[in-house]
């Protein structure tokens, strides 16, 4: 089973948990309507349409409202420290929450007595808070863009708003970047790097590029890295190894994309419809 | 303060040592929020204070925190403003060394009839002519979704700027894009 922890743009009284489902773009979880935009549901979305065509169970989300200001943030940490470990989940993703070390090494320490260990997925607000806590190498997969990769690379920045320049500048040596990542101790087990070529890495390096079809609007849409990682993370729940599940995942979004023949106004919910046509070319052309 | 200090940054051995040329007679205002220091940054310069926002030093980092670096001459001051609007900081601490300083770099890139201005890990896409936002992409913190919602579809000239919606370092790097953008766009 996928479970999705993050937060979404609403004043959500409590903490929502449950299986999600997906119905005519609109996602639903404990009975309340969700509507589906960039972040944590665009993730929830593309999940759920991966688990649909793989015949899985739909992803469960645990999810509280956030503007911001942190409230829901707190909220979800709290319960996650109490009740992340009665999921019974073989993945999590985290995704947009407000970073907090104290919380997050909480909620990690709640997580270190399962058995089996989930395997571990963290983009947005998550994987800032992972670095910065010093406690990457306990993830298994970072989604981050070039920009977050330089944060990463960079072992004083606790958040990509205080990335140094001269790294921020080396955004055409990739290579360095990640390796300088992995030096720091402050990069996943595999790290699936999105931007014009879609890298996936580990410690060893580069183990594969991803670059067609080329569609330059997606980088202008939001929710395009969101879709990535929920499709990576669906596969991974359904038993691919997270190395493979990142290059069919990548293929998948820029394909999904294509489809949707996009200009940089084009909004994340007309790409998440050609997921499953997307999904399923890749996973027959393996 | 007390519980403030607890949430350290675990210690990794990775803080920035303090340089030899120190910032004498600088302070921070340290806040329970990064909204309350985007606020307070604003009513301070609106009464002509010299300040600027700054990454806390790795001893009181949290996560997505930022401080206000202030003349500490003029600290009671600073306080009575502050105190004047509600505000009050959970404490005032002397710098003795350098802060970590925002990202102050742009990227911009043309994508045909659209320019996309990207901050930090925020992006904004508007289109030219018009000024239209029609794309917010990047970012990590809950606001991002929020500030998305409210601003694809306005134009530049009449959209809150992400400022007053937003209250963390992704809505201060949004505003950063914003401001950019609206250089470049409606000049």
């Amino acid at each position: 089973m996928l479970a999705v922890v993050g937060t979404v743009p609403e004043r959500l009284p409590q903490v929502l948990e449950g299986h999600v489902s997906l119905n005519q773009e609109r996602l639903f979880l404990a009975g309340q309507e969700i509507a589906v935009g960039r972040g944590t549901t665009a993730l929830l979305a593309a999940a759920a349409k991966t688990a649909s065509l793989l015949g899985d169970s739909p992803p469960y989300a645990c999810l509280a409202g956030d503007i911001g200001t942190g409230e829901g943030s707190l909220r979800l940490y709290s319960h996650l420290a109490q009740k992340i470990g009665s999921w019974g989940a073989r993945v999590i993703a985290f995704h947009y929450i407000l970073p907090d070390v104290d919380w997050h090494n909480r909620v990690l320490l709640a997580m270190d007595t399962l058995s089996p260990r989930p395997i571990l997925i963290a983009d947005a607000g998550y994987m800032y808070v992972a670095k910065m806590s010093g406690q990457a190498q306990s993830y298994d997969l970072f989604t981050p863009d070039v920009g977050e990769l330089a944060f990463l690379a960079d072992e004083q920045a606790p958040h990509p708003f205080y990335t140094r320049g001269f790294l921020l500048k080396e955004e055409d040596r990739l290579p360095e970047l990640i390796a300088r990542a992995y030096k720091n101790e402050d990069a996943s087990r595999c790290l699936l790097v999105k931007g014009t070529r879609d890298l996936v890495a580990t410690q060893e390096g580069i183990q594969a590029v991803i670059q067609e079809p080329v569609v330059e609007a997606m980088e202008a849409i939001g929710g395009t890295g969101d879709t990535l990682t929920g499709m990576a993370a669906s596969l991974v729940a359904a038993g691919m190894d997270v190395l493979r599940a990142a290059v069919a995942a990548a293929r998948a979004n820029r394909l999904a994309g294509r489809l949707a023949n996009p200009t940089p106004a084009t909004q994340i919910q007309e790409i998440i419809s050609k997921i499953p046509y997307a999904l399923a070319t890749v996973m027959g052309s393996r | 303060m007390k519980s403030f200090l607890k949430r350290f940054r675990r210690d990794t051995g990775k803080s920035p040592k303090p340089s030899a040329e120190g910032r004498q007679g600088k302070g921070i205002l340290v806040f329970r929020s990064t909204g309350e220091v985007i606020r307070a940054e604003r009513v301070l310069r609106a009464k002509g204070k010299k300040v600027r926002v700054m990454g806390p030093p790795p001893q009181i980092q949290t996560g997505c925190d930022m401080v206000i670096e202030f003349a500490l001459m003029e600290q009671l001051e600073v306080k009575r403003i502050l105190g004047d609007v509600g505000l009050e900081p959970l404490g005032v601490v002397p710098v003795d060394s350098p802060l970590l300083t925002p990202v102050g770099l742009y990227h911009v890139k043309e994508l045909g009839a659209y320019l996309m201005v990207r901050a930090a890990n925020m992006k904004l896409t508007v289109e030219r002519g018009t000024g239209l936002i029609v794309n917010v992409s990047g970012g990590g913190c809950p606001d991002v979704p929020y500030l998305a919602q409210e601003l694809v579809g306005q134009n530049l000239r009449e959209a809150p700027q992400p400022l007053e919606l937003g209250h963390t370092l992704c809505g201060y790097a949004l505003q950063m894009a914003f401001e950019e953008a609206m250089r470049r766009c409606l000049q």
